[in-house]
């Protein structure tokens, strides 16, 4: 008995389109991406949130804090990514990033970003990978 | 939802917290057809219970999928299921596991974009069902291994007879699991991450 063959797709499909940038990557206004490609956080980068950006409160909710942001405050008191907070809360992840986004340029939390895949690969960053599984 | 009563909310247990030092965090996903394994693959060998976080795809994000017309307003909820690993005291690892529909996953922005590579598990009951998946991977550069979940009652094939099916290039592994095993999911995660340094040794990754 043999596997059903699989069949590659046309090689002539249009490119998947490019990631969204913070240059001319929003397509149309009013669209999600845009809210957190325009919001500047605290060192003047631009606040791309991913799944795993970490997020840590900088202080302890105050009282002119919104019922929401004090939950992620209180929430990520120690490090917690965008994903386990749209867990948390129950929130879409697109619905998440706003209000982070929100938080951030109020100064009340900072953003770690993640490590992405590059064109230029870090090897020691997969060896730590390979030794941190090693362990488990 | 009612925030009003946020000091109830959920959160980490305490013993789940991540340290402070934790500076970055970095993603695998684990891909595959409906009921193969994928959250259970997650919860083996994460650290929290798994948890799940979703997406609601509308027309801004439909619109980039050419099999959609742009008129389309349908909303979709996309659920992904993900557990964490701690790679040291300043990396954290997460697994992503992807239920439901398949053609949403890539219309999730930045999930397969920044992660470091992918799992596709196949059961060979239904090999068919993976087949676009490593499609749409391999058109956006995501380096991936294939996992082979053996149940039971599941057809075996060689690896080079399934390599044949799969229509993959020598270097790609593809192994035997059992994802309900904690060994057998680590060793999974495991030659991923030796196939993605054999990759960074070539300098093939692009």
């Amino acid at each position: 008995m043999t596997p059903p063959r699989r069949k590659r797709r046309q090689q002539d499909l249009p490119p998947p389109p490019p990631p969204p940038g913070p240059a001319g990557g929003a397509k149309k206004s009013g669209s999600p991406e845009r809210l957190f490609t325009i919001a500047g956080s605290v060192d003047g980068a631009r606040a791309e949130l991913d799944l795993v950006t970490l997020i840590v409160a900088r202080s302890a909710p105050g009282p002119a804090a919104s019922p929401e942001q004090a939950a992620v405050l209180r929430l990520c008191a120690a490090p917690l990514s965008v994903a386990e907070l749209s867990a948390y809360l129950q929130l879409p992840f697109s619905a998440m990033t706003v209000l982070i986004t929100e938080l951030i340029a109020a100064e009340l939390v900072q953003a770690r970003a993640p490590i992405v895949r590059q064109a230029l690969p870090d090897r020691s960053l997969l060896e730590a990978v390979m030794h941190g599984l090693q362990r488990l | 939802m009612d925030f009003n009563g946020s000091d109830t909310i959920p959160g980490p247990r305490t013993e789940d917290q991540l340290p402070h030092t934790a500076q970055a965090a970095v993603k695998i996903v684990i891909v595959g057809g409906f009921g193969v394994g994928k959250t259970t693959m997650v919860g083996s060998v994460s650290e929290i219970r798994p948890l799940t976080t979703e997406e609601t795809m509308t027309q801004a994000g439909i619109g980039i999928d050419d099999n959609y017309g742009s008129d389309s307003k349908t909303a979709t909820t996309v659920a992904m299921d993900f557990g964490r690993i701690s790679i040291t005291d300043k990396l954290v690892l997460y697994l992503f596991g992807t239920p439901g529909q398949e053609r949403f996953w890539f219309l999730w922005n930045g999930l397969f974009e920044g992660a470091l590579g992918a799992v596709v598990l196949v059961d060979t009951r239904r090999l068919e069902v993976s087949f676009d998946v490593m499609g749409r991977l391999e058109e956006r550069g995501v380096p991936f291994v294939v996992a082979v979940n053996t149940f039971p009652d599941a057809p075996r094939y060689p690896v080079e007879e399934l390599r044949t099916a799969l229509d993959l290039s020598p270097d790609i592994p593809i192994l035997d699991c059992d994802v309900r095993r904690r060994a057998s999911s680590k060793d999974v995660l495991m030659t991923l991450t030796r196939f993605l340094h054999s990759l960074a040794l070539s300098g093939a990754l692009t």
